[in-house]
């Protein structure tokens, strides 16, 4: 298998594997917390220091503990223990130095626990045999692909309060499907930007 | 399946566990958070309605708020005397007990008698048929009985009632406010129970535009003003308005309303 350059792992994971826009992993914060801008990238924010740490300490689990002790079928209880603590790593953080960020994620914080997209973005480092850096770099890439989706989806719904929308739609979770499956098909078209192997 | 992969899942997952347990102990012990403990007492106190009729963004921050930076004890309109009792005997104020004050309409034109110019079929609420265009009643100053008011309440305590001007429920209310700065038209006002008598209209037109239009506004004709032993009443702008310190509810100026726009309440 030739390696995977780099730079093709981050666009991939940004744009062509885009977690929530082409796989539809995480879709509850997508819907969730994309009501304003603000909470939006700060939640963005949360995971994309989960997915970057989540993907080191679960390459290392991996490689080093599971792999030498045949114990690879434990690989999804042992990631998602690795994610919740580093979920109630961030919870703490967050807490701290920004309160109000911490309140207005509210629920969403601790769900991230539960956000298949982190998992997903560690599990899909197993299951490709990337090395530790080409891990770290999808783990950020895969975060930077939930960002952008994130804030261009609170942008479009915060904008979406000043103009008209059909009464059967409504502004809520209804309109947010909407708007999803348009930005999915437009994001379908990065597909021919690199070529998938 | 060996003995061996039995007892290795299980001392790894168990040492995964404590290594993580022991990790998060620490963390919570780095970025512990020094919270004023008198803040959550406080917050306990409060209704926890989070309404906002305080002024500040819920419970939590008003609770904050009373704590860190002086705002006063009894700024929780909800839980009234009560609730700031409690909270004065926490933080050591002393309260006074404050007469209650409940929204009170300042209009009876309504679907009846105020005349109504045109069908409005757009978005339902007050603000948003001003900004389509001039009310739909003859009259500009009073209730367009659209409800903004009903719809910001957080308690239910109002209701758009049959005659197209909202009904207070004074059981459910909990003076927050929220209805009195939610109408476009300044209809609603705080009022307190001993104040009885109050001049139900608020339009400053002159007396032959406000017939034409309701069958009982003020038309600003001072006879009340005359009337009035206790100097009380005040016409400005063809509108009559009562000084509640004043009055001593006599009901002379009810008696001689020829608009019937004074009333006495019970």
């Amino acid at each position: 298998m030739v390696e995977k350059a780099l730079s093709t792992i981050l666009l991939e994971g940004v744009f062509v594997k885009n977690f929530l826009l082409i796989q539809f992993l995480g879709l509850c914060s997508f819907v969730g917390v994309t009501k304003d801008v603000k909470s939006a990238s700060g939640m963005s924010g949360a995971v994309v220091f989960v997915m970057a740490m989540a993907a080191s300490v679960s390459y290392a689990l991996y490689n080093f503990v599971l792999v030498p002790l045949k114990l690879e079928f434990l690989k999804t209880i042992a990631f998602i223990v690795v994610i919740a603590a580093l979920v109630q790593l961030v919870e703490f953080i967050v807490r701290k130095h920004v309160p109000a960020l911490y309140r207005s994620l509210g629920i969403y914080l601790p769900l991230i626990t539960t956000n298949c997209a982190v998992l997903g973005a560690v599990l899909i480092n197993v299951n490709n045999d990337y090395n530790f850096s080409q891990s770290v770099v999808f783990g950020i890439a895969a975060g930077i692909g939930y960002t952008i989706a994130m804030i261009l989806m609170a942008a479009i719904r915060e904008k979406s309060n000043i103009v008209n929308v059909p009464k059967a739609v409504g502004r809520g979770v209804t309109y947010a499907f909407f708007v999803a499956t348009v930005m999915a098909m437009a994001f379908v078209s990065f597909f021919g930007v690199i070529p998938l192997e | 399946m060996s003995k061996e992969v039995i007892i290795n899942s299980v001392a790894v997952l168990a040492g995964l566990g404590l290594a993580v347990a022991l990790m998060l102990l620490m963390a919570s012990r780095v970025f512990k958070v020094e919270s004023n403990p008198l803040i959550d007492e406080v917050a306990e106190l409060l209704p926890g309605a989070n309404c906002g009729g305080c002024g500040f963004a819920g419970c939590a921050s008003c609770a904050e708020a009373m704590v860190e930076s002086g705002a006063a004890v009894d700024s929780c309109p909800v839980g009234g005397f009560e609730t700031a009792k409690a909270i004065g005997t926490l933080l050591g104020q002393e309260v006074s007990e404050a007469e209650p004050e409940y929204p009170f309409v300042l209009c009876q034109g309504g679907n009846e008698r105020c005349v109504t110019l045109y069908d409005y079929e757009g978005v339902q609420g007050c603000k948003a048929a001003l900004m389509l265009c001039d009310s739909r009643k003859g009259c500009t100053y009073g209730c367009m009985g659209l409800g903004t008011c009903v719809r910001a309440c957080p308690f239910g305590a109002l209701s758009m009632g049959e005659k197209g001007f909202p009904v207070v429920n004074k059981n459910l209310c909990t003076s927050c406010g929220n209805c009195i700065s939610a109408c476009p038209n300044g209809v609603l006002t705080f009022a307190k129970e001993s104040e009885k008598v109050h001049v139900l209209c608020r339009s400053h037109d002159k007396g032959k535009q406000v017939k034409l239009a309701c069958e009982v506004g003020c038309i600003g004709c001072k006879k009340c003003e005359k009337e009035c032993p206790e100097g009380a009443i005040k016409v400005t702008n063809f509108l009559a308005e009562i000084d509640q310190e004043k009055c001593t509810q006599c009901g002379k100026c009810v008696q001689v309303c020829p608009q019937a726009a004074i009333v006495k309440v019970d």
